[in-house]
C-alpha cells in the first residue's frame, strides 16, 4: 500500500509516522511537502503528521490547512481517500473543515505529555478495525491545544452519526464530551490528538498504536 | 489604508486563558473582577479602496475561526 506523509514547515513527528507507516505496509511513504500542488495519484493513505506547523501563528494548524498542498487533500478526502490527522493534523484537518469542531487551548493551560487511556468508540470506521468497539488502549499524548470544542448541536449530531474514532477514559485536557478522536460523516478522515506512530513497538511500551495502522492497512489494501 | 480586525471568542466558548488572567487578576487583590475574554487584534494594511466584501472574505477564510470566533472590522 503506498502511503503519503505531508510535511508542513514545524512538522515534527513526520519521520515518526513515515516509520509506523513504513513498518506496517513495507513501503517508505512519500514525503510531500507542503508547497506542492498535488499528491501522488497512486497513494491509498494520506497522513497529516503532528508538530507545530508554522510555529502555530494565528491559531494551531490555520496556516498550514490554507497551504498549497491542502487544497488537493480536500479535493482528494472529498473523492473517498483516506486521511489521518495526528496532533496538529487533526488541528489543520478541523481548519480545513474536513472535519467539525475547533481544538482550542487545554483546559489546564498544561502542555501535557504523557500516557492516556482511550476508549474504543463504537463507530466502525477503517481506523478502528484493529480494536474491539468500547476496548480501552493506552496511546501517549503530547498537545497544549487539544482542548476540542464544538457546539452543542454539533456534539450531539457527531454522536448521534457515531462519529467518535476514540475517548479519552480520564481527564485530559477539557475536551467536549471527552472526545480525543473523531471521522468525518464518510468514514473516510480521521483527526485524533493522541499518537499512535508513538506506540508502535515493545521499546515504547506496547503496540495499541500499532493496531491502528495495522487495521487500517487490511481495511484499504 | 489601515484596517483592524478584532478576533474574539464566541460567547459560551470557554476561554481558559481568560479564567487565568481572572484568577491572577484576584490573586493580585482587585476583587471586583468579574470576568476576562483574550482575544486578538490584528492591523492589516491593504490597499486604498479594498472591498468590504473582501475584507469579510479575509476574516472568514484565515483570521477568524468561525467556529470559535468572531469578528469585528474597524477601519482606521
Amino acid at each position: 500500500m503506498k502511503t503519503a506523509v505531508v510535511v508542513f514547515p514545524g512538522s515534527n513527528c513526520d519521520r515518526d509516522i513515515a516509520v509506523a507507516l513504513e513498518q506496517v505496509t513495507g513501503t517508505k511513504p512519500v514525503m510531500v511537502w507542503h508547497r506542492d500542488a498535488t499528491l501522488p495519484d497512486d497513494v491509498s493513505l494520506v497522513a497529516i503528521p503532528g508538530g507545530f506547523s508554522y510555529g502555530d501563528y494565528l491559531r494551531s494548524g490555520a496556516i498550514a490547512a490554507r497551504s498549497p498542498i491542502m487544497r488537493d487533500v480536500v479535493d482528494r478526502a472529498g473523492k473517498g481517500l483516506p486521511v489521518l490527522g495526528i496532533c496538529n493534523g487533526f488541528q489543520v484537518l478541523t481548519e480545513a473543515g474536513l472535519l467539525p469542531g475547533a481544538l482550542m487551548r487545554n483546559a489546564g493551560l498544561d502542555f501535557v505529555c504523557r500516557d492516556v487511556a482511550l476508549t474504543v468508540g463504537e463507530t466502525r470506521s477503517i481506523f478502528t478495525t484493529g480494536y474491539s468497539a468500547g476496548e480501552t488502549v493506552r496511546v501517549p499524548v503530547a498537545h497544549h491545544d487539544g482542548n476540542y470544542v464544538a457546539d452543542p448541536e454539533t456534539l450531539d449530531r457527531i454522536e448521534g452519526e457515531g462519529q467518535v474514532a476514540f475517548r479519552y477514559a480520564e481527564r485530559v485536557n477539557g475536551s467536549a464530551r471527552d472526545i480525543a478522536g473523531l471521522v468525518n460523516t464518510a468514514g473516510n478522515v480521521l483527526g485524533m490528538m493522541p499518537h499512535p506512530e508513538r506506540r508502535i513497538e515493545a521499546a515504547h511500551g506496547g503496540d495499541d498504536g500499532r493496531r491502528l495502522f495495522e487495521g487500517l492497512l487490511r481495511a484499504v489494501a | 489604508m489601515k484596517l483592524t480586525i478584532h478576533v474574539t471568542l464566541k460567547p459560551g466558548v470557554l476561554d481558559p486563558q481568560g479564567k487565568a488572567i481572572e484568577h491572577a487578576l484576584s490573586g493580585l487583590g482587585f476583587s471586583g473582577v468579574h470576568g476576562a475574554r483574550v482575544g486578538k487584534l490584528i492591523e492589516l494594511d491593504v490597499d486604498e479602496g479594498t472591498s468590504d466584501a473582501d475584507v469579510e472574505a479575509m476574516c472568514r477564510k484565515l483570521l477568524a475561526n468561525t467556529v470559535i470566533e468572531n469578528y469585528r472590522i474597524a477601519r482606521a
